[in-house]
C-alpha cells in the first residue's frame, strides 16, 4: 500500500526527474568549462565517475525500506513510463552500451542479429507473459512456477535456471564495469571491478527493488544523453543534420566506396557473408538462430519479467512493456549509426596512413591493454587494414575522441557506460538475491521467518553474490557479448516453456513442466559447456551463443508429452489459471497453497 | 473470482487469443521472414539505406514498438468489452 509520502513522490515524478536531467546537463557544462580552463583530464574522469555514483547512492539511501513489498516489488507504485525507463536501463547493459556498436562495426549486417534479438523479444513479453505474471502478482518468477506447478521441485528448478543465467550475465557486467572504471580512473582492472561493485551495492542494498527502480530511471537519463550526444554531434558536423539515425545512410555509402577502392572483400551491409565476403549458409543459419534465442531469452529473463511486478495493475503492465521497448529502441536504432561513423573515420583517417602519424585517439587506446593493436607486419610504415586490430568494446568509448570532441564528452560517455552497467548489474543482483532469499530461504527453508529476518537474509545474499561475481569477472572468462548471449540461451531453454505453457495451456502438468525444464536446460547447457570447454563439434554449424536453439524444441516436446502422459491439473488449478487470464478480480488460489 | 459465466470467459479468452496470434504472426514476419530476403532487398534503396540492412537495423524495430503499443490498447479494449478491465 502506498504511503502518503510515496504518493506525493509518484505524482511529482516528471518534475523530479526533469529537474534531475537539467541538473545533470548543467554538471556537464560546468565540467566542459573546467576543461577549457585547464583542469586535467584525470580529474574530469574522476568527477564523472564519483559524482554520478554519489547521486545513485543518494537515491539508494532515500529509498531505503523495511517493508517487504517495497523491497521486492517497489511497492507496486511505478507508473508505466517511468517503469519503462527503469526497465530500459536495466536492459541496456555494458553489452548494449559499450560492445554492441563495436560488434556492428566488426560484423556489419551480421551484428544486426543482436539489434533485432534484443528488441523483438519485448513483443513476446507483452503478449505472452507480462500481464499474466502481473495478475499473478507475487514477488518472483520462481514464485509463479512454485504455485502453478504445485510444489518446491518446480520452484527450485526455476531458481537454478535463474541463477545460472543471471550469474553468467552479471559476471559479464562486472567485466564491463571493470573496463570503464579502470580506463577512466587509471587503476588496474582487477581493482576497478571491486570499486564498481561498491557502486552497485550502494544502489541496491538499502532499498531493494524500490531503490533499484528509481536509481535506474536516473541511470537511464544519463545513459541515453551520453549515448546520443557524440553521434548527434558527429552527424551535425558531417552532414548538417542532427539525426544520426537518418544520416548514417550516407556514411554507409561512403564506406561502400572505400570498400571498393581498397578491395575489401567483406562489405559492411552485405547480409549473411563470411570473412571473405561470400554468401554463407552457416552465417545465414546462425543469424536467425541468434535472433530467435535472444528474443525468446528476453521473454525468459527473470530480472526483466519481474519489472512488470512493480506496476500498479495489469493494464499498466502492458503499457509498461511498450514504454520499455520504446526507451530501448532509442539506443538500439542509434547503435548502427555509431558503427557506420566509426568505420567511415577509420577508413578515411587511419587505414592507409603513416604509422608514425596516426590520430591521437589511436595512439591513446593502443596504450590500454588489449584494446587496439598496430603491428607493421610488412614494415612499410603504412597501416594496412590487416595490421589494425580493434577490440569491439572500445568503439563507443573512443567515439568522442574520434569525433574530435573535448575530453568532457569522453567522461560523459564513460558515465553513461557506467550507468548502463551498474543498472543492469543491480537488476540482476536483485533478481538472484531475491530468488535465493524469497524462494529458497523463505518458501522452502524457513516459512515462519520474520520480515526483519527475510530482509536481512536478502541483503546478506546480495553482498555475497556480488563479491563472487566480481571475483569471477576478474578472471576475464570470455567476451562480454558472448557471456550475455549464453545467459539468454540458458534462460530461454529453461524458463520460456514452463512460463508460457503454464499460462496458455491449462493441460500443462507439474511433472511435464519439470521434465521440460530439466530436459531443455540440460540440452542447452550440455551444448554450451561442450563446445566451449571440451572442443565439441558444432551441431549444424550453429555457434554456442545460440545454444537454446536445441534446448527450446526439446523443452516444448518433453513438456507436452509428459503433461499428456500424466494426470490433468485439478479443477482448482484450472480455475487458478482462468483467474490469471482475467485482469479484474482476485486470484483463485488453490486450497492449501501458501502465499503472501 | 470475477463473476463471469463460462461462456463469457471463453469468449473473452478467444478474443484475447486471436489478438495474441495476430501479433505473434506479425512479429514472426518482421523478425524472420523479412530478413530471409535481406540479400535481395539490399539492392533496393530506402531513405538512402540498402533496404535489407534498413529493415534489420530500423524497420523491424519500429514495427516491434508499434506492436507493443497496439497490444496494450487493443487488449484493454477487449477487457473493457467483457467487463474484466480493472477499475
Amino acid at each position: 500500500m502506498a504511503t502518503k509520502s510515496s504518493n506525493a513522490f509518484v505524482t511529482n515524478l516528471p518534475k523530479i526527474y526533469g529537474g534531475y536531467a537539467g541538473g545533470f546537463i548543467g554538471f556537464v557544462i560546468i565540467l566542459a568549462i573546467l576543461e577549457q580552463m585547464g583542469v586535467p583530464n584525470k580529474i574530469i574522469g574522476y568527477a564523472f565517475v564519483f559524482l554520478t555514483i554519489a547521486v545513485y547512492a543518494y537515491i539508494g539511501i532515500l529509498s531505503r525500506t523495511m517493508e517487504l513489498s517495497e523491497y521486492y516489488v517497489a511497492g507496486r507504485v511505478v507508473p508505466p513510463v517511468f517503469n519503462g525507463m527503469a526497465t530500459g536501463a536495466d536492459w541496456m547493459s555494458a553489452a548494449s552500451f559499450i560492445s554492441m556498436a563495436g560488434g556492428l562495426y566488426l560484423a556489419g549486417y551480421g551484428g544486426l542479429g543482436y539489434v533485432l534479438g534484443w528488441t523483438g523479444g519485448y513483443v513476446l513479453v507483452a503478449i505472452l507473459l507480462a500481464p499474466y505474471l502481473r495478475k499473478f502478482g507475487q514477488f518472483t518468477v520462481p514464485d509463479f512456477l512454485g504455485v502453478r506447478y504445485e510444489g518446491s521441485a518446480a520452484r527450485l528448478a526455476g531458481v537454478v535456471v535463474l541463477f545460472c543465467a543471471s550469474f553468467t550475465y552479471i559476471v559479464s557486467q562486472c567485466f564491463g564495469i571493470g573496463i570503464i572504471t579502470s580506463r577512466f580512473l587509471g587503476i588496474p582492472f582487477e581493482v576497478a571491478i571491486f570499486v564498481g561493485l561498491l557502486g552497485i551495492l550502494v544502489c541496491s542494498m538499502l532499498g531493494g527493488m524500490r531503490a533499484v527502480t528509481w536509481t535506474q530511471v536516473a541511470q537511464y537519463i544519463i545513459l541515453i544523453i551520453a549515448y546520443l550526444v557524440p553521434v548527434i554531434w558527429l552527424s551535425t558536423t558531417l552532414y548538417g543534420i542532427p539525426i544520426p539515425e537518418l544520416t548514417y545512410g550516407q556514411a554507409l555509402k561512403e564506406i561502400a566506396e572505400f570498400e571498393a577502392k581498397h578491395n575489401i572483400a567483406k562489405h559492411h551491409v552485405a547480409a549473411f557473408v563470411d570473412a571473405k565476403g561470400a554468401f554463407s549458409w552457416v552465417e545465414f543459419h546462425n543469424f536467425w538462430a541468434l535472433v530467435l534465442c535472444l528474443m525468446v531469452g528476453t521473454a525468459s529473463l527473470p530480472h526483466i519479467l519481474m519489472r512488470y511486478f512493480t506496476t500498479p495493475n495489469v493494464r499498466d503492465a502492458r503499457k509498461s512493456v511498450a514504454w520499455s521497448l520504446f526507451f530501448i529502441f532509442l539506443l538500439y536504432f542509434t547503435a548502427p549509426a555509431y558503427a557506420a561513423f566509426a568505420k567511415r573515420e577509420v577508413y578515411r583517417d587511419v587505414i592507409g596512413q603513416q604509422i608514425s602519424a596516426l590520430p591521437a585517439w589511436v595512439q591513446n587506446w593502443s596504450q590500454v591493454g588489449g584494446m587496439l593493436t598496430i603491428k607493421d607486419g610488412n614494415n612499410d610504415g603504412i597501416l594496412q587494414l590487416s595490421e589494425f586490430v580493434i577490440n569491439q568494446d572500445i568503439i563507443v568509448l573512443s567515439m568522442p575522441e574520434i569525433a574530435g570532441l573535448p575530453y568532457v564528452i569522453s567522461g560523459l560517455v564513460a558515465a553513461g557506460g557506467l550507468a548502463a552497467a551498474l543498472s543492469t548489474a543491480d537488476g540482476l543482483l536483485l533478481a538472484i538475491a531475491n530468488a535465493l532469499s524469497h524462494d529458497v530461504y523463505y518458501k522452502m527453508i524457513d516459512p515462519k521467518a520474520s520480515t526483519m529476518r527475510r530482509l536481512t537474509v536478502a541483503r546478506v545474499i546480495l553482498v555475497v553474490v556480488a563479491i563472487i561475481a566480481a571475483a569471477v569477472a576478474g578472471t576475464r572468462p570470455a567476451g562480454i557479448i558472448q557471456m550475455v548471449a549464453w545467459a539468454f540461451s540458458l534462460a530461454a531453454a529453461g524458463l520460456f516453456v514452463p512460463l508460457v505453457l503454464g499460462i496458455w495451456w491449462k493441460r500443462t502438468t507439474a511433472a511435464g513442466a519439470l521434465a521440460g525444464m530439466i530436459a531443455g536446460f540440460g540440452v542447452c547447457l550440455y551444448y554450451l559447456v561442450g563446445t566451449r570447454y571440451f572442443d565439441m563439434e558444432l551441431w549444424f554449424g550453429i555457434r554456442n551463443i545460440s545454444s537454446a536453439l536445441f534446448g527450446l524444441p526439446v523443452a516444448f516436446i518433453v513438456t507436452i508429452v509428459v503433461s499428456l502422459m500424466t494426470r490433468a491439473p485439478s479443477k482448482e488449478m484450472q480455475d487458478f489459471v482462468d483467474s490469471i487470464r482475467t485482469p479484474k478480480g482476485d486470484l483463485a488460489w488453490a486450497t492449501g497453497s501458501r502465499h503472501d | 473470482m470475477a463473476t463471469m459465466t463460462p461462456d463469457k470467459r471463453a469468449a473473452h479468452w478467444r478474443k484475447t487469443s486471436r489478438l495474441m496470434w495476430t501479433i505473434l504472426v506479425l512479429w514472426a514476419f518482421f523478425s524472420f521472414i523479412v530478413h530471409l530476403f535481406a540479400v535481395q532487398l539490399n539492392s533496393i534503396s530506402f531513405l538512402g539505406f540498402p533496404l535489407g540492412f534498413y529493415m534489420a537495423a530500423q524497420g523491424s524495430l519500429i514495427v516491434f514498438v508499434i506492436l507493443c503499443f497496439w497490444n496494450a490498447a487493443a487488449q484493454n479494449k477487449i477487457d473493457e468489452e467483457f467487463g474484466v478491465a480493472e477499475d
